[in-house]
């Protein structure tokens, strides 16, 4: 692909651009209006994130989303890592595929089914709902994508190097904790990652789950904007968007690291 | 080999999830639909799912989710196209993505500012003199804000598919006496086929199931089937009607992934 662009297809590229980004901005500007609507920008303030700030309410359901994340993607990192050495070690191809297949059914499969399907589930194991169903839920789709993030480190690792750990006198637990974990745990901080940034994010699921007294930042979001435009969303939402270009540089630094390990690998 | 107890032990919590939270919630889903709503055991879920306003819903509800999922492809392939030829390619990529992680329902809200009455949309309607249009509560409102949440999952499979597509390939067309046309039909998009049938299957399964839009930029004018599960779960408290919708979710899913199954590579 030798052509220069054109100047018609730069400008489709900047009108992409422009409409991907165009809310966001909105969103952000509109958080220091002094009025208090979405469409008449009255002056500059910081009203709205004083207001914030204040909402104890809001901050609670702020530490809920945060410890729900972080015990999720810890629990789901750890049962993870042990799906994907179980994976990796399947002998007969069909299991390994068959193991893989369940490992993807809650990656494709939408929201709006997990959800309901974990109602039932937690409804019929007599959990009540509120944190510990989240939780549980947030683990439970957390762990096939962590799976997924530390496969590919396992396959990458040479067959060889265990043994000659092996031939060297190591037990299996040492095998284990001073070769292949070291090995794979670029693997296990993306996926770990990855798992923190889905339950940050999630709605669906968490919506179907949580119960009258818990409530994390998506669902009460969602409530907030059934109610109408507020002010205090997009004061929330900037302070989010912040939040997640930090956790765009932070993936990014993670891949990096991956990639650099991987090549290191190859390269032999 | 030490013994083959040990390992099964630390490998049970992840079998334990397979089994609790993969194959239990799939079965449980099945039973639930086999029950209306006083609890009597019986198949009137499923006589009702075959009545006019059943189907009618499932009808319209694959035709959005065509609908946003054809307007994505026609928007993101040529952006993806665009992307590989771009310097610092990786760069705009990761910038193409990064609206894909702010949290969806504040995208969503965005929307509500800008499509309202009042919003910036109808500011330019009146300055361009079209003048104000009722634009939130729209079936245009819906699919539009729908296909902005889709856009960066359809341009990532087709960039990276278009990404790995040799140019030399191109070259030899080019060769041959190909028209830039020819080309792109008989050899970029054939050789691209497998990122676009990855990037339909990740819109149009979700497109059938989101609720959260259908309930703030539709105003409930459009309902999905994701629409219709949440209501019988939550409002109506019709478990088995909602399974039962849920049962058909699952099978039409099944579908889609044969009819799209592409060999994927890696994550």
């Amino acid at each position: 692909m030798d052509k220069k662009i054109t100047p018609l297809s730069k400008l489709f590229l900047l009108i992409v651009f422009f409409i991907l980004y165009a809310p966001i901005f909105f969103l952000v500007i509109f958080s220091f209006n002094s009025g208090e609507t979405m469409y008449d920008f009255k002056g500059f303030s910081l009203e709205w994130y004083r207001e914030l700030f204040q909402d104890t309410r809001l901050l609670i359901i702020v530490l809920n989303t945060v410890v729900v994340a972080l015990l999720s993607a810890l629990f789901s990192t750890i049962i993870g890592v042990l799906g994907a050495l179980a994976i990796h070690q399947a002998k007969k191809r069909q299991t390994k595929n068959s193991l893989l297949s369940l490992n993807n059914v809650l990656i494709v499969s939408p929201d709006v089914i997990i959800g309901a399907s974990f109602l039932i589930l937690f409804t019929m194991a007599g959990i009540k709902l509120g944190f510990y169903s989240v939780l549980l839920s947030h683990i439970a789709f957390s762990i096939p994508i962590v799976v997924l993030m530390v496969l590919p480190k396992l396959m990458e690792m040479s067959p060889t190097l265990i043994d000659a750990a092996r031939d060297l006198g190591a037990s299996r637990w040492n095998v284990l904790t001073k070769v292949i974990i070291p090995f794979i745990t670029p693997g296990i901080f993306a996926g770990f990652f990855m798992a923190l940034t889905y339950s940050f994010d999630d709605f669906a699921v968490t919506f179907f789950v949580t119960g009258n007294g818990f409530s994390t930042l998506s669902v009460e979001i969602y409530s907030l904007a059934r109610r109408g435009i507020s002010l205090n969303i997009n004061a929330l939402s900037a302070l989010l968007f912040l939040f997640t270009i930090l956790l765009v540089v932070v993936y990014y630094f993670i891949t990096q690291r991956n990639k650099v390990n991987g090549m290191g690998v190859r390269k032999r | 080999m030490e013994n083959k107890h040990t390992r099964n032990i630390y490998m049970l919590p992840y079998y334990l999830w397979i089994v609790l939270f993969v194959i239990a919630p799939i079965i449980l889903v099945l039973y639930y639909s086999f029950f209306d709503i006083e609890g009597n055991v019986s198949l009137v879920n499923y006589q009702k799912f075959f009545t006019p306003v059943y189907l009618k819903m499932t009808l319209s509800s694959f035709w959005y989710a065509f609908l946003i999922t054809a307007i994505s492809l026609l928007i993101a392939y040529p952006t993806a196209y665009l992307l590989t030829k771009t310097k610092h390619k990786q760069l705009w990529l990761l910038l193409i993505i990064v609206p894909s992680w702010i949290n969806l329902l504040l995208k969503a809200y965005a929307f509500l500012g800008i499509f309202g009455t009042y919003g910036a949309a109808n500011s330019f309607l009146e300055l361009i003199g079209i003048g104000t249009q009722q634009i939130l509560f729209t079936d245009f409102s819906f699919i539009f804000v729908s296909v902005y949440i889709f856009i960066p999952f359809m341009i990532l499979p087709i960039f990276n598919s278009l990404n790995e597509l040799n140019p030399t390939l191109l070259d030899a067309a080019n060769d041959l006496g190909a028209s830039k046309w020819t080309t792109f039909r008989r050899v970029i998009f054939p050789l691209t086929i497998d990122g676009v049938k990855s990037g339909c299957q990740v819109v149009f399964i979700p497109a059938l199931s989101l609720f959260m839009l259908t309930r703030l930029i539709a105003g409930n004018r459009v309902i999905t089937l994701g629409t219709a599960i949440e209501q019988h779960f939550l409002v109506t408290q019709d478990w088995g009607m909602g399974a039962t919708i849920a049962v058909f979710l699952i099978i039409i899913m099944v579908f889609i992934m044969i009819v799209t199954n592409t060999r994927k590579r890696g994550v």
